[in-house]
Order: C-alpha cells, then sequence, then structure tokens
C-alpha cells in the first residue's frame, strides 16, 4: 500500500520553500493545530477505532467460515480498488452529504482491508498444534480465541492496524476536497494558489505524521507484545 | 475406566479405527504401538472427543463419553503431545495452571500448584515459574507439557508420541522421570508410541495395532514370549524377543571368524600370531578349514624346545558343538569339560565360530532378562576376533 501525499505536483525550488513553509505555519499557529488535530482525530483516529471494532470480529468469522472469508475479502478488496475522490463522491451522491461524516466513512472503508486481511491472516498463522492442545485443554471456543488465537495473532493484527493509520493519513488529505478539513486543506489551496509553501505546510506535516504514527504504533506493539513473543521473534530474526 | 466398544471410525471410504474393543483398567499405562497410520493417534483422540467415532461407544468411568460436554469431558483430561503444544503467549506458570484457569482457580491456588508440580519434576520454581516456553530447552518443555496434563490431577492422561520429538538421552530422562511419577501418581494413561523399547519401558500392558484393528493387546512379557502372529514377532523385531536357551541357536551367539591356524605351521609362527592379534589361543584347522583342535599360550610355552610343528603337540579330539545346536547344549558342553572356549562347526566339522564364557553370560542376560538395548557387547570379543577383520 502506498501513501499517495500529492508530492510530484510541489516544485521545490530551494530552501527558500522551507521558509515559505515556516510562514504558513507561524503565521497562524492556531489554525495549523486545529487543521492537524482535525486530522489525527476525524481522518486517522475514528476510522480506524470503527474499522478495527467492525474487521477484527469480521475475520474472525472468516476463519470460522471459510465460505465467510471468501465474501469478506472479496467485498472489502472491492472496496480498495475504488479510487478514493471517486468513494468520496459517491458516498455524496447517495446521501451522506458533504463535510467529515463522508470522510470518515469513506477512510474507515479503507481501512477495513489491511485490518481484515490481518486478522485471517494472523489467526490462520497460529500453529495448529497450539489450536490442538487448546480444545485438548477443554477451552471454548471463545476462550481459545481470548487466550491463544488473539494473543499469538496480535502482532500481525498491528501490522494491519499500522497500514490502515497510513493509508488514512494520506487519503485524509484528499478530503479536504468535500470539506473535511485536515492537513489536506493546505494542499488543496496550495494547488488553488499555485504556492507551494501552502501546499507543503500540508503535505510535509503529513508526511511526518505518517512516519510518527508508524513508529508510534510499532512501539506500542513491542511494549505489549508478551516477553515469551519477543523472544520468538528475536530468535526467528536471528535465525533467517 | 476407559473402555472402547466396537468403536470405528471412517474418513469416507477408509476405515481408520476398525471395530476396535480394549479397556484400559485404572491406574494402568497401555501403550498403544504399531506402524505410522494404523489408527493410534485417532484411538486417542477419540477419548477426548478430540475426534468423534463413526460407531461404536467409548465409556470414560462408566459414562458414554458421547453424551457428556466435550468441553467438561477434556478439562477432566490430561492430554500431552508430541509437539508439546505450550502455549508461547503465557509463562510457564500460566501454562501449567491453564485448566486450572478454565476452572477459575483463584491466583493463589494457581501459583501454589504450579510450585509443586515444577518441585515434582526438580525445576526450581523461583527460576522457571516467570519464563516463557522458548525459553526453555525441549526437554524442559516437554516436562512442562506433562506437568499441564497432571495440573487438575486428572484420573486419566492420553500421551500421543509424547517423548518422540526429543534426543535420544532426553527421551531416556523423561522416560525415567515419567515412571517414577506414574509409581507414586497411579494414573490411568493410555499412551501412543511407535518405539517398542519405549512400549517395554512404560507400559504395563501393550496394545499392537495394524491398520485400525488390534492384532495383539497383552503385558510386555507375554507379547515377547508368544507372539500372537508374524506380524507381532516382525515388529517386535527377533533380537527382542523373550526366549529360553532351549530356543537361541549357537550360531546366533558365536563369534564369527576366530582367530585360526594351520596345523602344519610352526610353534613360533603361532605365538606372534597370538602376539599380534592379541589372543591367548588359536583355533588350529587343516587347509580345508576343518576344525583339529586348539593350541593356547601355554602349550606353546611348555613344548617350544619339543617340536617345531603345530601339529605335534595339538590335542586332536578337541570339544565342539555343531551350529545348529542350542545355547543350552552349549552351556552343557562347556561345564562338563570344564573350558572356557567352545568352537562352533559345520555338519562336516568346519569351523564356523567361537563361543565363549563372557559371550555367553552376556547374550544370555539379554535373551533371559530382556534388555535388548544392550546388545551383544562381548569383552573378550577383541581377544578372538576374526582374522578376516
Ligand atoms: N482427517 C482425516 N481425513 C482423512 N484421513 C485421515 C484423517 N486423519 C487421519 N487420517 C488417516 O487415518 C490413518 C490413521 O491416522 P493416525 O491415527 O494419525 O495414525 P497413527 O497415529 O497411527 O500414525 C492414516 O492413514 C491417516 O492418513
Ligand atoms: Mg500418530
Amino acid at each position: 500500500m502506498t501513501v499517495s501525499l500529492p508530492f510530484g505536483l510541489a516544485v521545490l525550488t530551494g530552501k527558500s520553500i522551507f521558509i515559505q513553509v515556516y510562514d504558513v505555519i507561524a503565521n497562524n499557529p492556531q489554525g495549523f493545530l486545529t487543521a492537524l488535530g482535525e486530522h489525527v482525530f476525524f481522518l486517522v483516529f475514528i476510522p480506524v477505532m470503527l474499522a478495527i471494532l467492525i474487521a477484527v470480529p469480521l475475520g474472525v468469522l472468516a476463519t470460522r467460515k471459510p465460505f465467510l472469508e471468501r465474501i469478506f475479502l472479496g467485498f472489502v478488496n472491492i472496496l480498495q480498488t475504488i479510487p478514493s475522490l471517486a468513494l468520496f463522491v459517491l458516498l455524496i451522491v447517495i446521501g451522506f452529504g458533504i463535510g467529515t461524516r463522508p470522510a470518515i466513512i469513506a477512510l474507515f472503508l479503507y481501512s477495513l482491508l489491511p485490518i481484515l486481511r490481518n486478522t485471517v491472516v494472523g489467526i490462520k498463522g497460529v500453529d495448529p498444534f497450539l489450536k490442538e492442545a487448546a480444545l485438548g485443554m477443554g477451552m471454548t471456543g471463545w476462550q481459545r480465541l481470548r487466550m491463544v488465537e488473539l494473543p499469538l495473532a496480535f502482532r500481525v493484527i498491528m501490522g494491519g492496524i499500522r497500514t490502515s493509520a497510513v493509508i488514512c493519513i494520506g487519503t485524509g488529505t484528499i478530503a479536504a476536497y468535500i470539506g473535511a478539513g485536515g492537513l489536506g486543506q493546505y494542499i488543496v489551496r496550495g494547488l488553488a494558489f499555485y504556492s507551494n509553501g501552502l501546499l507543503l505546510a500540508g503535505a510535509i506535516p503529513a508526511t511526518l505524521l505518517a512516519l510518527l504514527t508508524d513508529f508510534l504504533l510499532g512501539r506500542f506493539e513491542r511494549t505489549v507484545t508478551p516477553r515469551g513473543l519477543r523472544v520468538e521473534a528475536a530468535k526467528n530474526r536471528s535465525k533467517s | 475406566m476407559i473402555k472402547f466398544e466396537n468403536v470405528t471410525k471412517k474418513y469416507g471410504d477408509l476405515t481408520v479405527v476398525d471395530n476396535l474393543t480394549l479397556e484400559v483398567d485404572k491406574g494402568n499405562l497401555v501403550a498403544l504401538i504399531g506402524a505410522s497410520g494404523c489408527g493410534k493417534t485417532t484411538t486417542l483422540k477419540m477419548v477426548n472427543r478430540i475426534i468423534e467415532p463413526t460407531s461404536g461407544n467409548i465409556f470414560v468411568n462408566e459414562e458414554n463419553i458421547l453424551r457428556q460436554d466435550p468441553v467438561q469431558l477434556r478439562r477432566g483430561i490430561g492430554y500431552v503431545i508430541q509437539q508439546i503444544g505450550l502455549f508461547p503467549n503465557m509463562t510457564i506458570a500460566e501454562n501449567i495452571t491453564v485448566v486450572g484457569k478454565l476452572l477459575s482457580w483463584n491466583k493463589a491456588h494457581s501459583r501454589e500448584r504450579a510450585e509443586e508440580l515444577l518441585h515434582m519434576v526438580e525445576m526450581d520454581p523461583a527460576l522457571y515459574m516467570n519464563r516463557y516456553p522458548n525459553e526453555l530447552s525441549g526437554g524442559q518443555q516437554q516436562r512442562i507439557g506433562v506437568l499441564r496434563a497432571l495440573a487438575t490431577d486428572p484420573e486419566i492422561i492420553l500421551m500421543d508420541e509424547p517423548f518422540g520429538a526429543l534426543d535420544p538421552i532426553t527421551r531416556e530422562q523423561l522416560q525415567n522421570e515419567f515412571i517414577n511419577l506414574q509409581t507414586r501418581l497411579h494414573k490411568t494413561i493410555l499412551f501412543v508410541t511407535h518405539d517398542m523399547d519405549e512400549a517395554i519401558k512404560m507400559a504395563d500392558s501393550i496394545v499392537l495395532m495394524r491398520d485400525g484393528k488390534i492384532v495383539q493387546a497383552a503385558a510386555a512379557e507375554e507379547m515377547l514370549r508368544n507372539p500372537a502372529d508374524d506380524y507381532v514377532a516382525s515388529f517386535i523385531g527377533m533380537d527382542r524377543r523373550l526366549r529360553s536357551p532351549d530356543e537361541v541357536l549357537v550360531e546366533e551367539i558365536m563369534i564369527p571368524d576366530p582367530v585360526t591356524i594351520e596345523s602344519s605351521r610352526g610353534l613360533a609362527e603361532a605365538q606372534e600370531r597370538m602376539r599380534k592379534r592379541r589372543v591367548d589361543s588359536l583355533m588350529v584347522v587343516d587347509q580345508n578349514g576343518v576344525l583339529v583342535g586348539i593350541i593356547t599360550i601355554k602349550d606353546i610355552q611348555r613344548n617350544m624346545a619339543k617340536g617345531s610343528r603345530i601339529s605335534d603337540i595339538v590335542n586332536s579330539a578337541p570339544t565342539f558343538v555343531l551350529e545348529g545346536a542350542s545355547v543350552r547344549e552349549a552351556v552343557y558342553a562347556m561345564s562338563q569339560e570344564g573350558i572356557g572356549y567352545l568352537p562352533v562347526v559345520d555338519d562336516k566339522q568346519r569351523l564356523k565360530g567361537l563361543i565363549t564364557r563372557s559371550s555367553l553370560v552376556s547374550v544370555l542376560s539379554d535373551v533371559l532378562w530382556n534388555s535388548p538395548d544392550n546388545g551383544v557387547e562381548n569383552p573378550e570379543k577383541e581377544a578372538v576376533e576374526g582374522e578376516s577383520r
């Protein structure tokens, strides 16, 4: 999955460009922070959280019923192929109005695929002998999921969540076209006014945000992974 | 305690377990053994309903398990698998008491029980409780696997090749430890293995399966003495069968190709050959390999001056035994004659091999006391080893 920041549009004209960016932000720091806050909360946090709430259970369900796996993955795969602007417009057309709401829905839909796919892959990747041991110990299906499968699939599912978050940060910039706010506003205005300073005042923070989010989620993943699984990962790494 | 009644398991047209009837008595360890794919694991897993039988009934404690809730049933049965299957996300203590957790034990009780069990296998709780499975060696992991099965003190334990993936030394250790545990705990155990040595060592009785059917079910000793048919005999292996000295033939235990010398040779040459081969006696043969006698180092020393040829001094009526004779006959001849060496010959009195006292002792103790692993180790083998080698 690539991050679709409209980078190439910006014509970098030497050092002064960074000063221009600085000017844009320093000129109205309050406005910048609001845009950043909107971006993080409405265009990343809310859609990704919704996607986790929906995609993880669906992913679990898919591992229990193979026919559901095909249906679910087929559906989210199709969603993923719709160009983002087209999806925004489609949502407006079918009555979600403009602004934050259709943006959240569109970004939520994009987030489904990585999380759903990784949930399925993660749970299916659990050693069949561990599943058998869990069964043999007398775990119910639910206990096996909670005590064995989800903990063991956690890293893979987290990988999906990181991907989704990064997609939302990037695609979220386009949501400014439908009035959803966020860092995309600078880019939209920058393109309209042929102002590299404006454009980059959106693009650079969005890029940094993507990198930072991925990094922080990675840190989070490592801290909550039990030591037993971390050592294993370390061992596997040194083996390969 | 565990009872199979006409149990059959089919996958489509393939019958994997075929009308099996079997009973495991309380406190006994019954080994299911047989070639790979004969249905051992399937039989075992039907007891905790990981696999459901196609027909027939299985009783645990007189209760038909097919009418029980599988989850409850499994919590009351210990289960150990070859792949160990410790949960890598749980500590050793958590792994040991995982069934306790399902039964809502409180934390203090779980800890106590885990400590108690670790003590039983001499693993220091302070050192191991909070480790994770991948920080342990394979042998230690399977010790924990066994403890996990014992944690709730179930009456019945199912073990599917529990020591099969371990290296031979560790396997031996865990087998011995487990035998010790079992003599204290008297669990009712169904134990799958493909290793006859393991079955003989561990089991109160052995059930040999072939193509989903029981070929023979008997105590180890009975099976070794009286294999039900050729398949059982071949599965056990000839060398492991318990046989009396009447059944064991001299040719099976003789040292082939003993050091020989032709009777036309000189004494000096005989002495030199003894020195070189580090033996103190030689089988004397003629040019056709027919046994003429035995010559010892003492004979040579005594007669060095008198004659120069072996034929001059060798005793011409040697005691020998035919290769088809029984070990009992050989023992009898040796004790009658008071000799330590007994040449073995064929029907034309050609030398075939040699029996010594120590070869008899080690071979007979193997045959009689059933320690097939010791093999035919003969301390004198060196001294009389064949010329051809
Ligand atoms: N789920 C299954 N579907 C079809 N055949 C199976 C299945 N499980 C086991 N079998 C077959 O049943 C036979 C017995 O298997 P198993 O009980 O595992 O043998 P063992 O443990 O004695 O090696 C084998 O031939 C195996 O291929
Ligand atoms: Mg098996």
